[in-house]
């Protein structure tokens, strides 16, 4: 929901705080957060009175403001789509959300997992009280409660949450309860009606009527089930399934005689035996597919649709992104110990300490990644890093109309952010 | 010498994972397991080990059971083989339920995986291998001892092996957090610090029993100046007991877990505290499993880390430790990975008298609790006390040059050791290295 095409896009850099003010006042300060606009700057720090609290500074405002209140802990601190700033928080014990300085009614015994929704900014966690565990989705708790609960994940329309939950209480050294199946996974506190021995990776579908999770009936009997149903085939093993943007088809990694495939809906779609095969994603109208895939024991690539790229990485490979019309792929990848970025397989020219997701402009005709050099982070943008260097910066931001990018960094004590006009294009 | 040096006939084991698990075989059930993972699983890697060896039983002297259990051939490594794999594949399967009762005692309890008899066998032949396919078996058919069978089950609930919540993990960072706080004002353990240089991972035990190690951790950390954090998220442990039991297809859930939660914060490397097996796991079994030639982010091992401390005087110690101290070699380390120069350069840093236990280094004993046959549990504890007695004779041995401290930077073998020092009167006291580095460092004093 953040209105990109509202934010000041006018080329130039705003000084958003000089942090050695907030170095002098305060004794202890954590890492700074920035908002999804660039234009505050937050973190946890401590107050006079020595309690945990969060300070934020604004652009255009001299001073840093803290909030009113403050607390014996506070952790998770991160600003939602919408500029809230939101940290789970502990007094006296107990703990809860606060967002913009209000905390929520109810009270936990624990409160984790905080998830914002990008759309609206809601905010979900996991919580434990008195030893029963529930997700919480906007200070409203499930009815019902569990003996244990992982994985917890909100729907696309933030309306919902699902998680793992453990249906039968199962104790330390009951092997054989186990194997009958004690786990399922809860939407909105109501467990599906099937027991697994494991449940995994809960995912809702886009219009987040439907939630899908890898399963196990027996230490070799790995399913996909979708609201509860299994595939009528299982297979080895296999990853986390996800939902197609367009319609209600699953597709999951699939483990068979030791290779791995894309099934969908139980029947292999990617015939080629791969050595591996994970974290696949969707072209955003559903119509493509890419995974991340070594096609031979330690090489590693990209497969769209199931064609490898030429190129292979001997270490690791990570974060694949469609452009936004599904034309393109880049991704992160790690060889001989140096870091690098690779679009539609291939291979921009520099190393890096350090790479991360990369992103893509609206048209797709660019590509920016934050980027890590000699203990400073860079702007990589299409190949070619950008001069200025950061001791700290958010992900790249690219303009609504793919003409600008947004930089939100720490350099010396200032937090700056500084919008730059793209000069360069990717071919 | 306290200890009987029995071992409990398999006829009286009283493991209800071994024996509930055998009353529901059938033969078909047996065979067909047996030869889809001889089949698909093993290859010529395992004909090769099976038609190489000659049974000239020098790999007896390599192992610890056979030692301590007065020389019994019954505990030979190419007799361990002949009473699981050999059957098996001579037999094509056709073996009965109380075979694979039989194996699965053998394969669980009385093979430490440590690979010292592999060094001792004129072709290499490596018989922790070959003992991994019988456990891989016995994990298919559902046999398996019931403590680690349970460890496995708690891997695949919470991905860490003690049944940790999610909550509790947290809670005890927090915990210890406050408690290091009363050494070091504002000291933190940073959660979730994405981009940080070193990603500190632990054992389930630690949060559960332990937790004063990641309080040390901690103040080493943040006493070495460290950009370091650690994972809220599942992830955080790198233990693995599925690899023991031979539920791979775990392993590689728990490995990818790991890998992932370091590569998602972005951490450069992975700082592991001291322990063996996980080492094992996250270095070698687990990583390829899952197509990795090498760890994908760099694993350093405790070991590693604080010999780079030393070698690069990041930290201070007040003065060296002043009791005379010996050395225990972790097998999944020393054997797998080489680092006891390393941790030797570690004790010379820190401790005034540094006596060896012989024989030392990659011919060290096991401590007879590692390859998961401490967390087979009190059914076979008395068994695996008695294996080691040998164990017991080169404490006593280092004992009677001096040593009054053992180091042994692995948890399963301080498991193993606690039990081998109290039971044969040894009466030294055991430590980690990290806990000799914590009480020698130098650290500022605290303003009131």
């Amino acid at each position: 929901m953040n209105n990109l095409d509202k934010w000041d896009w006018d080329t130039g850099i705003k000084q958003v705080a000089d942090l050695s003010a907030w170095q002098e006042q305060f004794s202890y300060i954590e890492e700074f957060r920035a908002s999804p606009d660039g234009e505050s700057v937050a973190a946890i720090v401590k107050n006079e009175e020595m309690e945990f609290t969060v300070c934020r500074q604004d652009f255009g405002n001299d001073e840093p403001e803290t909030w009113e209140n403050g607390y014996d802990k506070v952790w998770n601190l991160r600003f939602g789509p919408d500029g809230r700033l939101s940290a789970l928080v502990s007094d006296v014990g107990e703990w809860t959300v606060c967002t913009d300085d209000e905390a929520w009614e109810n009270g936990y015994d624990f409160v984790w997992n905080m998830t914002i929704a990008p759309q609206d900014g809601t905010v979900a966690v996991s919580t434990q009280k008195e030893l029963a565990y529930c997700a919480v989705n906007n200070d409203v708790p499930w009815q019902n409660s569990f003996s244990r609960l992982t994985d917890m994940v909100i729907s696309p329309d933030a309306k919902n949450t699902a998680a793992v939950v453990e249906t039968i209480p199962v104790l330390e050294g009951e092997i054989f309860k186990f194997r009958k199946g004690c786990y399922s996974v809860a939407v909105n506190g109501t467990p599906w009606k099937e027991n697994f021995m494991n449940a995994w990776d809960p995912v809702f579908s886009a219009n987040s009527s439907s939630v899908a999770a890898t399963v196990r009936t027996s230490y070799k009997d790995y399913y996909i089930a979708v609201d509860g149903k299994t595939w009528n085939t299982s297979f080895d093993s296999a990853w986390a399934p996800l939902f197609s943007p367009a319609g209600n088809s699953v597709t999951a990694p699939v483990k068979k005689d030791g290779k791995w495939y894309l099934a969908k809906d139980g029947d292999l779609i990617w015939n080629t035996p791969y050595a591996q095969l994970w974290h696949h994603i969707y072209s955003a109208d559903g119509k493509r597919i890419a995974a991340i895939v070594a096609p031979e024991f330690g090489k590693w690539t990209i497969s769209v649709d199931n064609a490898p790229w030429q190129v292979t990485f001997s270490e690791y490979v990570s974060d694949p992104v469609f452009s936004p019309d599904g034309t393109s792929v880049a991704c992160v990848f790690k060889e001989k110990g140096k870091w690098g970025i690779a679009v539609d397989g291939k291979v921009w020219k520099d190393r890096f300490d350090m790479a991360y997701p990369p992103v893509f402009s609206n048209d797709g005709m660019s590509v920016a990644a934050k980027v890590e050099m000699g203990g400073f982070y860079h702007y990589v943008l299409n190949g070619e890093i950008l001069d200025s260097r950061y001791k700290s910066v958010e992900p790249p931001l690219f303009s609504h109309d793919s003409s600008k990018i947004m930089i939100r960094g720490l350099q010396l004590n200032d937090w700056k952010r500084d919008v730059v006009a793209i000069n360069r294009r990717r071919i | 010498m306290t200890e009987s040096n029995t071992v409990t006939p398999v006829k009286e084991i009283d493991d209800k994972g071994i024996l509930k698990g055998v009353e529901q075989l059938t033969p078909e059930k047996i065979e067909s397991t047996i030869l889809q993972v001889l089949k698909d699983e093993t290859g010529a890697k395992l004909k090769v080990y099976v038609d190489t060896c000659v049974h000239c039983a020098m790999c007896s002297e390599g192992c610890h059971f056979f030692l301590s259990m007065d020389r019994d051939p019954k505990y030979s490594p190419a007799a361990k083989v002949k009473q699981t794999l050999w059957e098996i594949i001579k037999k094509k399967g056709k073996v009965s339920p109380e075979f694979i009762k039989n194996a699965a005692v053998v394969a669980f309890t009385q093979c430490n995986l440590c690979k010292r008899c592999a060094m001792y066998c004129p072709f290499g032949i490596d018989i922790a291998y070959v003992i991994s396919v019988m456990r891989r078996i016995c994990h298919k058919l559902g046999v398996v001892p019931l403590y680690i069978q349970d460890t496995a089950h708690s891997h695949s609930v919470s991905m860490n092996q003690m049944w940790v919540k999610d909550d509790e993990w947290i809670d005890t960072l927090m915990w210890q957090e406050e408690e290091a706080q009363e050494d070091i004002e504002n000291l933190r353990i940073p959660l979730d610090k994405e981009g940080a240089d070193i990603f500190y991972s632990v054992i389930g035990p630690e949060p559960k029993f332990r937790a004063q190690l990641i309080y040390q951790a901690a103040v080493i950390m943040n006493a070495a100046g460290e950009n370091w954090t650690m994972p809220s998220m599942p992830g955080w442990d790198n233990s693995d007991m599925c690899m023991y039991i031979g539920d791979y297809e775990m392993m590689e859930r728990l490995k990818k877990e790991h890998f992932e939660c370091a590569a998602n914060l972005r951490a450069k490397r992975i700082v592991m505290g001291e322990c063996g097996h996980a080492f094992r796991s996250v270095y070698d079994m687990g990583n390829r499993a899952l197509g990795w030639r090498m760890p994908p982010v760099e694993v350093v091992h405790a070991i590693e880390y604080y010999n780079e401390l030393f070698e690069n005087k990041k930290i201070k110690i007040k003065h060296k430790f002043d009791r005379p101290v010996t050395l225990h070699d972790p097998c999944n380390i020393v054997r797998g990975r080489g680092l006891h120069e390393m941790s030797r350069n570690v004790v010379r840093a820190t401790c005034e008298t540094f006596i060896e236990m012989t024989p030392n280094r990659e011919h060290n004993y096991c401590c007879s609790a590692g390859g998961g046959v401490i967390n087979c549990g009190p059914p076979f504890k008395n068994a695996r006390v008695a294996s080691g007695k040998e164990k017991a004779q080169q404490l006593l041995a280092a004992k009677a040059k001096g040593a009054e401290v053992v180091i042994a930077p692995c948890h399963n073998c301080h498991g193993g050791l606690e039990d081998i020092i109290h039971s044969f009167g040894v009466d030294m006291e055991l430590k980690f290295l990290g806990d000799i580095i914590y009480e020698i460092l130098d650290l500022p004093e605290k303003e009131e």
